[in-house]
């Protein structure tokens, strides 16, 4: 379901918005209008959808518009141009009162720098939004105290925001926005201003913590790692536009753009690339009812030193390695299951690479991919990885 | 020697008597049965404070120091009134702290809903500012002179005069206090669907105590700083008994008199200051 969508948003800066908006339609670039007007174009044109239960990431070097982005979203930037739907509904020409009700009803947004409130306790900061839509006194507590303690900060209530650390003040906020029970989350840099060891923490968490809720969250970051580490799709803005919408081994694999390829060059494969992507097809295997000699052949044909073994149906039974299969042979044996070594590792084709090389740093053979019922879809050999992390097709 | 060719004067004078001649005419009804009920409520208050023993009085201020400041501060309270008491001074300074205290209440109320008003609307700002910048830099004598015909000789008058003169510092850090709210803590009081009186009642006015306390405290000061001016049209208090040691040449007379006046601005100081340092919070 579609719970976001943007359509041609545009926003330009500058005190006649409409001149710079007609040369814009008008194919002028960015900055010719901004030398011939003083205008500045933030965004141009912006389209893209955001999925219910989604993390949509938007990501983009600063000036690239995406605070400007997020901001059109809840209208605290109204947009020079375009539409905003939420679920479905036009919200660009809201009255104020509607809007008002809007943005209580549906949105919790958390802010790069925390801004928490410095006169209110944690408890009262964490409630604000609940006491600003006059929810009773009992019901607001209950709630701030449940969202502190999701975010880990139960027995903190009564602490004031400069007692804690960047990472607290950060869960506070985080916490804040999750007690008035948003459909949506808008995270405009929330955790570039943490250290990178407490940013993996809060990335962990909020990955875990949305796996519970599933909100539907606009992430907006300028760190491609996070991006491609939080989001299920990933929007990637430069100069107010879109330049490529993908999930993140989509954006790995096949960027867009020489503008992208730059990006991607400087990221850590492993992390983001899958299984699915170094998948190789199994060849040629041995199935359960094959005898021993028959194995055996198949392996000097093919130049093998192990194979697997499944079942007629897929279903992944072990692999054979070639000593034991001639060892089997000189005995005269009928069957090979007394051989199948079934302490096989295995991967399911959304496993990360790091966990693959880590595996095969081990485990020597052929690595088996299977789905969840233990089929066989193919299998990964360490020079697929290398060539993948080489970035060679 | 007259020129030849002379440009007429413009005659500002003529038009601001005229103006203000108008004004009373029409409206000193008005201001006369306010400064009637007003007085009324001053001498109440300066009976009522007489009413009791110096020693008492003297006590119940020390607690109120104490309770809005800290101990450092009720001790100098305690010790400064104690020594006016001891001058024979009590009376005048009686007079002098009401008046000063209902001055800066009157401005305090005044400046306050001006201050949000010049920090909220731009337009308000624009109109706001330049008049007080003209309320600062106009010599305070000459608040006195139209002050008569409004309220008559006395304390009423003295008040008026002494507002006028004090409610700027009060208006221009209210409304520095507000604008001074971060932009981002604005916007996240907006980000919650906050409406405009509950980002002003929630954020913006907590936030903005510290400088409106601060605001608050110029007032007092130069509020204290009128009284002796404003007994030339008979105020009373501390500042009558200057203007006695002027006309009767007593250097001693006049400096007693102005060493209590100092006192009492340092306690009045003390107390205001501890007030804004206590509300305030850390930036986040």
């Amino acid at each position: 379901m579609e719970k976001i969508r943007a359509v041609n948003l545009t926003k330009i800066f500058g005190s006649d918005p409409k001149l710079a908006l007609a040369l814009l339609s008008a194919g002028t670039g960015k900055d010719e209008i901004f030398n011939r007007t003083g205008q500045a174009v933030a965004l141009s044109n912006v389209s893209f959808e955001v999925q219910a239960g989604e993390i949509l990431v938007v990501m983009g070097l600063s000036g690239s518009g995406k605070s400007t982005l997020i901001r059109c979203i809840n209208r605290l930037i109204e947009p020079t141009h375009g539409q905003v739907f939420i679920d479905g509904e036009d919200i660009t020409n809201l009255a104020h009162h509607a809007l008002l009700e809007l943005r209580r009803q549906k949105f919790g947004m958390v802010f790069q720098h925390f801004a928490l409130f410095p006169h209110r306790n944690l408890l009262h900061n964490v409630e604000f939004g609940l006491e600003i839509q006059h929810k009773d006194k009992a019901f607001r507590r209950d709630k701030a105290r449940a969202a502190l303690k999701s975010v880990g900060l139960d027995g903190w209530e009564e602490a004031m925001p400069h007692q804690l650390s960047g990472g607290m003040q950060q869960r506070v906020g985080l916490a804040r926005a999750l007690a008035v029970d948003p459909d949506i989350l808008l995270m405009d840099e929330a955790f570039s201003a943490l250290d990178p060891l407490i940013r993996g923490d809060m990335q962990n968490e909020l990955i875990s913590l949305q796996n519970r809720m599933k909100k539907t969250i606009l992430f907006i970051t300028h760190n491609l790692d996070e991006a491609l580490k939080m989001g299920n799709r990933v929007v990637l803005m430069k100069n107010g536009q879109i330049v490529q919408v993908g999930t993140p081994e989509e954006i790995v694999t096949t960027p867009a753009d020489d503008y992208v390829k730059r990006f991607v060059e400087n990221v850590d494969k492993s992390k983001v690339l899958t299984a699915q992507s170094v998948l190789i097809p199994a060849g040629v295997v041995a199935y359960l009812d094959d005898t021993p000699r028959a194995v055996l052949e198949k392996m000097q044909s093919e130049n093998l030193s192990d194979m697997l073994i499944i079942q007629r149906d897929n279903t992944l039974q072990g692999i054979v390695r070639q000593k034991s299969v001639e060892a089997a042979v000189s005995r005269g044996d009928k069957t090979i299951t007394s051989m199948i070594d079934s302490d096989v590792p295995t991967v399911i084709s959304s496993e990360p690479l790091t966990t693959l090389i880590s595996i095969l740093a081990k485990w020597p053979w052929q690595l088996p991919v299977v789905d969840e019922e233990y089929k066989l879809q193919g299998v990964v050999i360490n020079t697929g990885i290398l060539a993948a992390l080489a970035n060679e097709p | 020697m007259k020129e030849a060719f002379e440009i007429p004067k413009l005659p500002l004078d003529d038009w601001i008597d005229a103006g203000l001649d108008f004004l009373t005419e029409h409206f000193a009804f008005l201001t006369k049965s306010i400064s009637k009920h007003l007085e009324e409520v001053i001498y109440f208050i300066i009976d009522g404070l007489m009413f009791f023993p110096p020693g008492i009085i003297i006590i119940i201020f020390t607690l109120i120091a104490w309770r809005l400041a800290d101990s450092k501060v009720a001790l100098l309270t305690v010790i400064g009134l104690c020594f006016l008491w001891n001058l024979r001074l009590w009376e005048p300074t009686i007079e002098t702290l009401t008046l000063v205290l209902v001055a800066t209440f009157i401005a305090v109320l005044i400046a306050i809903p001006m201050g949000i008003l010049a920090a909220l609307s731009k337009s308000a700002y624009r109109i706001i500012m330049p008049l007080m910048d003209l309320m600062q830099t106009m010599p305070a004598f000459v608040y006195l002179i139209p002050a008569i015909p409004f309220f008559g000789l006395g304390a009423v008058s003295a008040i008026f005069s002494t507002v006028i003169f004090a409610m700027p510092p009060a208006i221009r850090l209210t409304c520095l206090g507000i604008k001074q709210v971060p932009r981002e803590l604005i916007e996240a009081a907006d980000a919650f669907g906050s409406t405009k009186l509950q980002k002003l009642f929630k954020l913006q006015l907590p936030l903005a105590i510290p400088t409106i306390m601060a605001g608050i405290n110029q007032t007092i000061m130069l509020a204290l700083s009128m009284v002796v001016i404003a007994a030339m049209i008979g105020a009373g208090g501390l500042g009558s008994e200057v203007w006695r040691a002027i006309q009767r040449l007593q250097p001693g007379m006049g400096f007693q008199a102005g060493i209590a006046i100092v006192i009492l601005a340092i306690i009045l100081d003390r107390i205001s200051q501890k007030v804004g340092q206590k509300n305030r919070h850390y930036s986040a």
